[in-house]
Formats: structure tokens, sequence, C-alpha cells
């Protein structure tokens, strides 16, 4: 750590930080991917995510993941909330037995000494009704505040994980402010550096949250993002049913990743429909129902492919 | 006699379950224990957020030795039945049986059965494991390499060692030898995470909980909730304010922490101009710390008490710093809702409720809110409420549902409408039935006696009841899940502890009259009566009174005046408390056993006035008088609903029906004085029905 510039510690640069945990996470043997090219509401819904948890194969996994939540858009007026932020994301599967030993190596890393810090794992049950998902865990605090959450999965896609993975994720912005000690996130020190060079979160995304915000709430078309919908509904659907190979010695998918792109799709236009507030309390559930039942298929198609499924 | 020590060291268990998992593991291995025949001297039972310990003292070394005889089939009995036997005995032949002989149903074999005991530490080699397997987490779950084996172990988290040691005080004791899932049971366990993570070795209980203490470890969660308690009251006292005590948040920290270090923290002033309880609920739900008050004004101090699990290096400076950061966030939320809220008038809310569903057959939240504004408006008159103010009350009294606060708090719902009635300034009872039209909660929590909220909490109760009893959705045995029971009970406890004259079945007639469910106008109007009455019975047994005089008074018919009844049953107990009471009931019972087998002797009954002309006896022209006197002052008294003196009334009775039984001979020879007398017997019984039905009565 010695050998950093100062620029890049992760007490004094966000990048410097995500670069501390890519680091740490890639000792542990995790491959280092970058963030998929696709809009979603979580780190989890990265296919290395939802569908290399599923099957037996060994898999460890860390990366960055731009998340949106559209309806958390604050114009850029929240000194805490925003509608596009990024988590970082690690799987092992199987969990490793010392995974919160990992966890609490991990923290120490980005600076935070668990000799004056309060660090606690709090009971916290992990659910995505839309990817048909659930397992248990904690969040995990740091003298109060909620820095990461820690599951082991026990189903996701619908299937029953065996092996089972352990999922971290961080809020990046939330522990970075506390490890810079900002309260605002636009004033989070980007890159490190002082004076004219110095970057910071607001100079990056401040106008994004803005016009996301007016954007999300405001002007998102509606009946295009319904389009939308339907169209990425029923491209998953068609992609899975033209995946299925049902020649040879054994039923095996062919197209799994490019129909679960389209899950992540539907998804997405979904939360931005909830964020122009259309979707009524009795349809909300309906849609999601219908984002659950293609994460399933997807899942279903995933353990018949060879990345998937059994040696 | 030797001890067993048994500690299951895991990652983090969930606050909430410890104290049941503690429990459970007690029960499961002492009632395995005596089912083996090893029977305990004591034990006791800890969890921390990382273990689940049990110390089980006193069990025999051995079990002894069983000697049992078992019957078999008859001598010379079918083959098959004789294997069977065979085998279940594990008799090598049939000639190693003995023979015993049965003068009614012939020789039958027995076998002799001598079951050595086994050793305690094998039997608990045995049971360890399946309890372990089969432990009752409300949740549980699979982790690791081999949890793609079928059958894996299932915890409630990881479960990473296990303690299992048995023997006696005085020597090294033994490992129980047995694995779980690949962990196998021995005698080291871990210190607490931070501070003391190294592994420890330990032989048994005592030498068990003192290590862990040494390494940072308070086992017994009573213990860290007297810490947590004792360190934050001085904490406060030290700054000249006290702390606002929270069992429920005391326990769940207990949960948090396996080395409790209380420290306290402040916030910016401003945020007292935010009410207390939003302060408090923010605080203690969120951040799971308690707050202070000043002892003179009894308003929140703007300090906090969190309870850390480490002993800082730095004394806690950097911890208290982190946990200020978040309640300022948290804080800033609150109050922005706060203010946001104060902006919105009430009754502007309530335009939304068209969209939400309160209960897919009953309606809409706006249309529920439409029925009890009516049924409140029908109530207060009855219940001396003024009439524009419980309608206006009721009007808004749900809106604050759609607050921001509510949303973020749910446990403050009618609270804030309360505090948002008031700022907007409607009428101090308007704002007050916000809050109190949801009590009483429960049979401990405080009943309105503002007529206004009183009025408002009736409708809301009976417009639940009438409503699901409508849709046929009535508690049984132990699911209410719409809290059916409380909601009766609370209009019991509304009605009687404020003297309230409330016709129930025309207010449950009027309330069912009003849903858009259609509903049987007859019959669920008594049913719901019945309700009540079973509701009041429970209700008066909890207070030690006697559920049979509630059953004796609602037999009467045409009770639906809760208050009424309870005066009746009161006035009735102490009667019954009385000799008078006593015999006269005894009396009449009597009256009523000689009554019924006569009327089943000549299948008639004995109605309608005796003849005067028809006495024989002083005793009887005596008890004629005396019922005749007694039911003209008792209906008197009741007429005025004044029920002791109908009671003792009753009282005046007893010496002519003591004399009566003393001297006349009810079967008389001579059919129409037999027949006189039984009409006089009937008289007794319809005299005492002034009161209560005396049949129901025990005893």
């Amino acid at each position: 750590m010695d050998a950093l510039p100062a620029h890049m510690r992760p007490e004094r640069s966000f990048q410097g930080f995500i670069l501390a945990l890519q680091r740490f996470w890639a000792e542990q043997g995790c491959v280092i991917l970058q963030p998929y090219d696709m809009e979603m509401g979580a780190g989890t819904f990265h296919p290395a995510t939802t569908l290399r948890a599923l099957g037996p194969k060994r898999w460890n996994a860390a990366y960055v993941q731009p998340s949106r939540r559209p309806k958390d858009g604050r114009y850029g007026e929240n000194p805490n909330r925003l509608q596009h932020y990024y988590q970082f994301q690690v799987i092992m599967k199987p969990s490793p037995p010392n995974l919160q030993d990992l966890y609490l190596k991990s923290l120490a890393a980005i600076g935070i000494d668990s000799g004056i810090h309060d660090i606690r794992f709090v009971e916290d049950d992990w659910e995505s009704p839309t990817l048909g998902a659930w397992g248990l865990g904690w969040e995990c605090w740091c003298d109060g505040m909620e820095v990461s959450q820690f599951t082991y999965f026990q189903q996701v896609a619908g299937v029953e994980c065996a092996p089972v993975s352990g999922e971290l994720t961080y809020g990046l912005e939330r522990l970075a402010m506390y490890v810079q000690g900002v309260d605002r996130v636009y004033d989070l020190n980007f890159n490190g550096r002082d004076g004219a060079d110095k970057v910071t979160y607001g100079d990056v995304f401040l106008q994004a949250e803005q016009e996301y915000s007016r954007h999300n709430f405001e002007h998102a078309d509606t009946a295009i993002l319904f389009e939308q919908f339907k169209m990425a509904e029923d491209a998953c659907k068609k992609y899975l049913m033209a995946g299925w190979n049902e020649g040879g010695n054994q039923r095996e998918h062919l197209m799994a990743l490019p129909a679960y792109d389209q899950c992540i799709k539907a998804s997405h236009v979904f939360n931005l429909l909830d964020a122009r507030g259309v979707i009524s309390v009795t349809e909300r559930q309906s849609y999601i129902m219908r984002v659950r039942e293609l994460a399933k298929a997807c899942g279903e198609a995933w353990v018949h492919t060879e990345a998937g499924r059994a040696v | 006699m030797p001890d067993l020590l048994l500690e299951l060291f895991s990652e983090e268990i969930p606050a909430r379950m410890q104290a049941k998992a503690a429990d459970d593991l007690r029960r499961m291995v002492t009632d395995k224990l005596v089912a083996e025949g090893l029977v305990y001297e004591g034990a006791k039972a800890f969890a921390t957020p990382r273990r689940l310990a049990l110390t089980v003292h006193g069990i025999p070394t051995r079990q002894s030795d069983l000697k049992e005889e078992r019957r078999g089939p008859r001598v010379g009995g079918p083959d098959a039945a004789i294997q069977g036997f065979l085998k279940a005995t594990g008799l090598a032949r049939i000639e190693d049986a003995k023979i015993q002989t049965d003068p009614k149903k012939g020789d039958f074999y027995i076998a002799l059965i001598e079951k050595p005991g086994r050793a305690t530490i094998d039997v608990l080699a045995e049971i360890l494991p399946v309890i372990i397997r089969t432990f009752p987490w409300p949740k549980s779950m699979r982790w690791g390499a081999r949890s793609t084996k079928s059958g894996s172990l299932s915890w409630v988290r990881p479960l990473h060692s296990i303690i299992a040691t048995f023997g006696p005080e005085t020597e090294d004791p033994d490992v129980v030898k047995f694995s779980v899932d690949g962990i196998e049971a021995g005698q080291t366990t871990f210190g607490h995470r931070f501070m003391a993570p190294s592994a420890i070795s330990v032989r048994r209980f005592a030498d068990y909980e003192a290590k862990l203490k040494a390494a940072k470890v308070v086992l017994d969660p009573q213990a860290r909730k007297d810490i947590i308690l004792a360190d934050a009251k001085q904490l406060a006292f030290a700054q000249g304010f006290e702390l606002v005590e929270d069992q429920v948040l005391l326990d769940e920290v207990a949960g948090l922490v396996e080395w409790p270090v209380a420290l306290m923290g402040s916030f910016d002033e401003e945020f007292l101009s935010i009410p207390g309880e939003v302060i408090r609920a923010t605080i203690r739900n969120n951040q799971k710390c308690f707050v202070v008050r000043d002892p003179k004004t009894g308003k929140l101090a703007n300090k906090f008490i969190l309870t850390a699990n480490i002993e800082a290096t730095d004394g806690g400076k950097v911890i208290v710093a982190g946990n200020e950061r978040v309640i300022r966030a948290r804080l800033s939320d609150a109050k922005f809702f706060y203010e946001t809220d104060l902006k919105t008038k009430l009754e502007d809310r309530l335009k939304k409720f068209d969209q939400i569903v309160f209960h897919e057959k009953l309606g809409t939240q706006a249309e529920r809110i439409k029925r009890i504004e009516r049924l409140t408006a029908e109530i207060a008159p009855l219940v001396g409420a003024d009439v524009a103010k419980a309608k206006r009350a009721a009007h808004l009294a749900k809106a604050d549902l759609l607050t921001e606060v509510v949303g973020e708090f749910p446990e403050l719902q009618g609270l804030m409408g309360k505090y948002y009635a008031q700022a907007q300034g409607e009428d101090a009872s308007v704002a007050a039935a916000s809050e109190d039209h949801y009590k009483p909660q429960g049979p401990t929590d405080r009943v309105p006696n503002d007529p206004v909220s009183a009025a408002v909490a009736l409708a809301d109760k009976l417009d639940t009841l009438a409503g699901f009893w409508a849709i046929d959705e009535k508690p049984t045995g132990s699911k209410d899940p719409y809290a059916l029971r409380r909601a009766a009970l609370g209009a019991i406890r509304l009605i009687v502890d404020n003297t309230l004259r409330l016709p129930i079945l025309d207010v449950a007639k009027s309330a069912l009259a009003g849903l858009p469910e259609k509903s049987d106008a007859e019959k669920l109007p008594g049913d719901l009566l019945s309700f009540f009455a079973d509701r009041l019975k429970v209700q008066l047994r909890d207070q030690g009174a006697r559920h049979d005089l509630v059953d004796a008074v609602f037999s009467l018919g045409g009770q639906d005046d809760l208050l009424l009844v309870v005066r009746r049953v009161e006035a009735l107990g102490k009667f019954l408390d009385t000799d008078d009471g006593k015999n006269l009931l005894a009396g009449t019972k009597r009256a009523s056993n000689i009554l019924s087998i006569e009327e089943k002797r000549d299948k008639r009954t004995f109605d309608g006035a005796p003849d005067a002309g028809l006495y024989r006896l002083d005793e009887e022209k005596t008890l004629a008088k005396a019922i005749e006197q007694v039911r003209s002052e008792a209906s008197a008294a009741v007429q005025k609903e004044d029920f002791a003196t109908a009671m003792s009334a009753m009282a005046k009775l007893r010496p002519a029906v003591d004399a009566f039984f003393d001297k006349v001979k009810v079967n008389d020879d001579e059919p129409a004085v037999r027949e006189n007398r039984l009409k006089l017997l009937n008289e007794i019984r319809a005299a005492t029905r002034a009161v209560a039905d005396f049949s129901k009565i025990e005893g």
C-alpha cells in the first residue's frame, strides 16, 4: 500500500478506492470483470452473478456495476440519494468457509480498521422477487452505517443453488463518503488530486443526476416504455425457445445469455415505468411476476449450457 | 455426577432468534436425556450473536439396566406370530421364552428382555447430532462446498465448530465424539471476533464461561443486558439526563454484541423541533440506539446512546463520530418528511384513498372511511359526543396513513395524525381522536375517555368486525389475521371503562347494512353478539372473575347492552360470595333438578301459577309470598338497573326456600298437591331469572 501514490489511496480518491477493492479480490482468486453493458438495478442482475450462481462449477468474480434506480433520483439535490450509483459486487461459488474474514480484510484494504470501528453483521434476509431469488445473510454495519450486503444465495432464478454462493455487495459511494469524511456524495474526491486537478463526483455525475431525474420522473415516454417492456418480454421468450437443442444425448440450451439480456431489459423498463408512477399497485405485482417468469426460464436454460450444467 | 458442555459456534445469529434458540436447545437436549432415562440436576442455555451454549449438570454416567417382561403370543399360536415375537424381542429360540399361565386365556409366552444401560457419553454422541440436524430455526440455510450434497446440514448461518464435553467436575472431561456434516465435536472455541479471535481450548462450563470472559465475550444475555442498561443509565446520568428505557430495544441490542460498550453521542439541537416520538423511532428503529431525556421537562435531549461491540483503541471516538453522522442524515430525512407532511392538509390526502384497497371484498379505504364516518355519527349521540366533532374526527382519523413519516414509521400511525391535526388548528378532541381511535390495542393499553375518540374508536372497531363477519373471515382457533378478537375486546373496554350505553345489536345491524358485501342481516348480528360474549368471558376470566356468570346473564336473552351485562355479572358475583347467595343458588339448583326429573317423568312442564287453594303447609304459603315480593322488588330494581338491590331482594328468598325444602315433601301422594308444589318450584326458577339464569352457574 505504501507504494501507492497519495492520489490513489482509497481514503483520498474514489477511483483509488475502487481499485483497492479490485486488487484485494483479485488476490483472493476472483476474476475481475468489467461492468455489464446494460442498464440494471443492482450488481446481482449481472449474468456473472445471476446465471453463474447456478450450476455446480466453481466461480469467483468481482466487478463494479453501475446500478440504476430510476425512482431514487433527486435531481442532484439530496446529499446521498442517486438514481445511478456504483455497486461493487463479489461472488464466490462455493462460498468459502472464511468469507466473513475475507470481507473484513477487504474493509481493512480500503482503510477501515476493525480496531477502532464497530463492525457488525445485522440480520437481513435478501429476496429479489423479480429474480425469483432469495438468500440469508446480513447488512454489514460500520459504526451504525450499512456499508455492505452479505448473502448466502439459496435460490436464484427459481433454481436451488448447489453449491451455495456467497455474495457481497458494497455501496461504493456511501463507503467512500465515510472513508473520505464527506457528507455530500457530490463532494467525493474522484481522482484524489488537489486544487485545479481535483475532479469531484459532482463534476462527473451531478449533471447526469439532474438530467436523468427529469427523464425518469417527467419525460420518459411511457407509451414507448410499455412497448419496450412487451418487446423485451417477447424477445426473451423467443430466444429461449429458439435456444433449446433437443438433439444429441442431452437436452441443451444454446442462447441463455442473449435471452437473459432481454430479461434485464424488461426489468429496467419496468423500473422506469414504476418511477413514472403509471403502474398501479395491483399491476405492479403482475409485472414483477412477468419478469420473474423470464428470469426463471433463463435460469432453467442456463443450467443446460456448458457453463451452467454439471461436468 | 458429570456435566455436559455444548457449544455451537456459528456466524452471526439474528438477534430476534437467539432467546428462543437457547431455550429450544435446552429443551431438546434435556427432553432427550430424560427420554433416555438420564435424569439430570439442572440445565442452562445461553446465546450470543455467534454461539449457542448449553450446560447440563448432574447427569448419571450410565443409564440404568433395563429389565422388561414382554408378553408374546399364545403357546401353540401361529408360526408367523411366534417368529415376529422372536424378532421383536431378540430371542434366538422360542424355548428361551418363559411360559405364563393365564386361567382365562390359556398359556402365553413371556420374553425377559434385559437391556444393559449404556454409557451416557455414548448416548450423547447419538442424540446430539440428531438435535443439531433437526434444530427448529425459523429460517435456515445451506452454505459452502458441502451444500451440493443432499442432506447437507442446514443451520441459521454457517456453523463453524462444536464443543461437546462430558465428565465430572474434578477430572478432565471427555469429548463427546460425533460429527455433523464434517464438523467434529471437540473442545475448541473462539473469542471475540475482533478483540480476541484466537482459538480457546475449554474443558467444562465454568472454565468455558471464564475463558470466554477473558476473551471479551459475555456469554449470558442477561448479563449483557444488565451491563448495557447500567452503563447507559450511568452515561445519561453523568450528563444530567435520564435514559428512556426500552426493553425490546435492549433485548435486541444485547443480541447484537458479545462485549457491550455503551457510548454517548449527540445530534444537532435543531432536530428537537421534530416530535420526540419521530426522533425516537428514527434512532431506535434504524440505528438501534437509545434516546435520553431531561428529567426535569421529560423532553428528549439531543443525545443518544449506542452499544458498540468493541473496546476501541481510541476510546470510541471514531465510532461515536460515525454514528453521529448516520443519525444526522437519518434525522434530516425525518425532519424533511415531517416538514413536507405539514405542508399538506389532512383532508387533502383523502382523495388518494380511492386508489387504495382495504380488502378486495370490503372496498377501498375511502369507502371504509365513509362507513366509519356514518357509524360515528350514529354512535356519537349515544356516547355523549358532539356529533359534528365526532364526524370531523372520523373524517380525518386515517389521513395520516398517507404521510411520509407514517410511511417510514408505521408504528407512528395515529400519533402523527394528531400532531398534523393540531398543526392545522383542529379542535383538540378531533386531533386526539386520530391517535386514540386505534386504542385500546390490548388488555393493558389505555382506553380513551374523550367521547369523540370513543365514538370513532367504536365505529372503527365495529366496522372492522361487521365487515369481516360479513365476508366470513372470522377468527378460527389460533388464527386471527385481522385481529378481530382484539377489536372486540377493545370495544368492550371502551364501553365498560367509559360506562357507555350502546345497543350493540342495533349498531352491528347498521354497520352491516353499510357494507358493500350483502350479508345475512338476520343471523349475523346475533353471531357477532355471541362473539362479544365470548370476549367478555375471556376478559372477565383474565381479571379473575367467573366466566360462567357471563353465560348466566347472556342466557337471559336480549342482553346487548354490554355495560349492563358487566354490572349484572359483578352484582351476581358479589351476591354469590355471600351465604345467602350460595344457599339460594343451592336451593334454586335443587328446585331445578327436581323439576327436570319430574318433567321428564311426566313428560310435561309445570308452568303456570300455582293455586293458592292447594297450599297445605305454612312453608308453601310463605314461599309463595316471598316469591311474589322478591319478584316485584327485583324487577323494579332491575328496571332501575340497580343490580345490587335486585340481588339483595333475591336474598330474601333464601329462608323461605330453605324452609320449604326442610319441611315440604314435593312429591305428595295427592297428584294435585304435587303438581302445585312443582309449579311453586318453577316459580323459584322463574323469579331468579329476573337477575340471571342460575342453571348456567357452576357449583
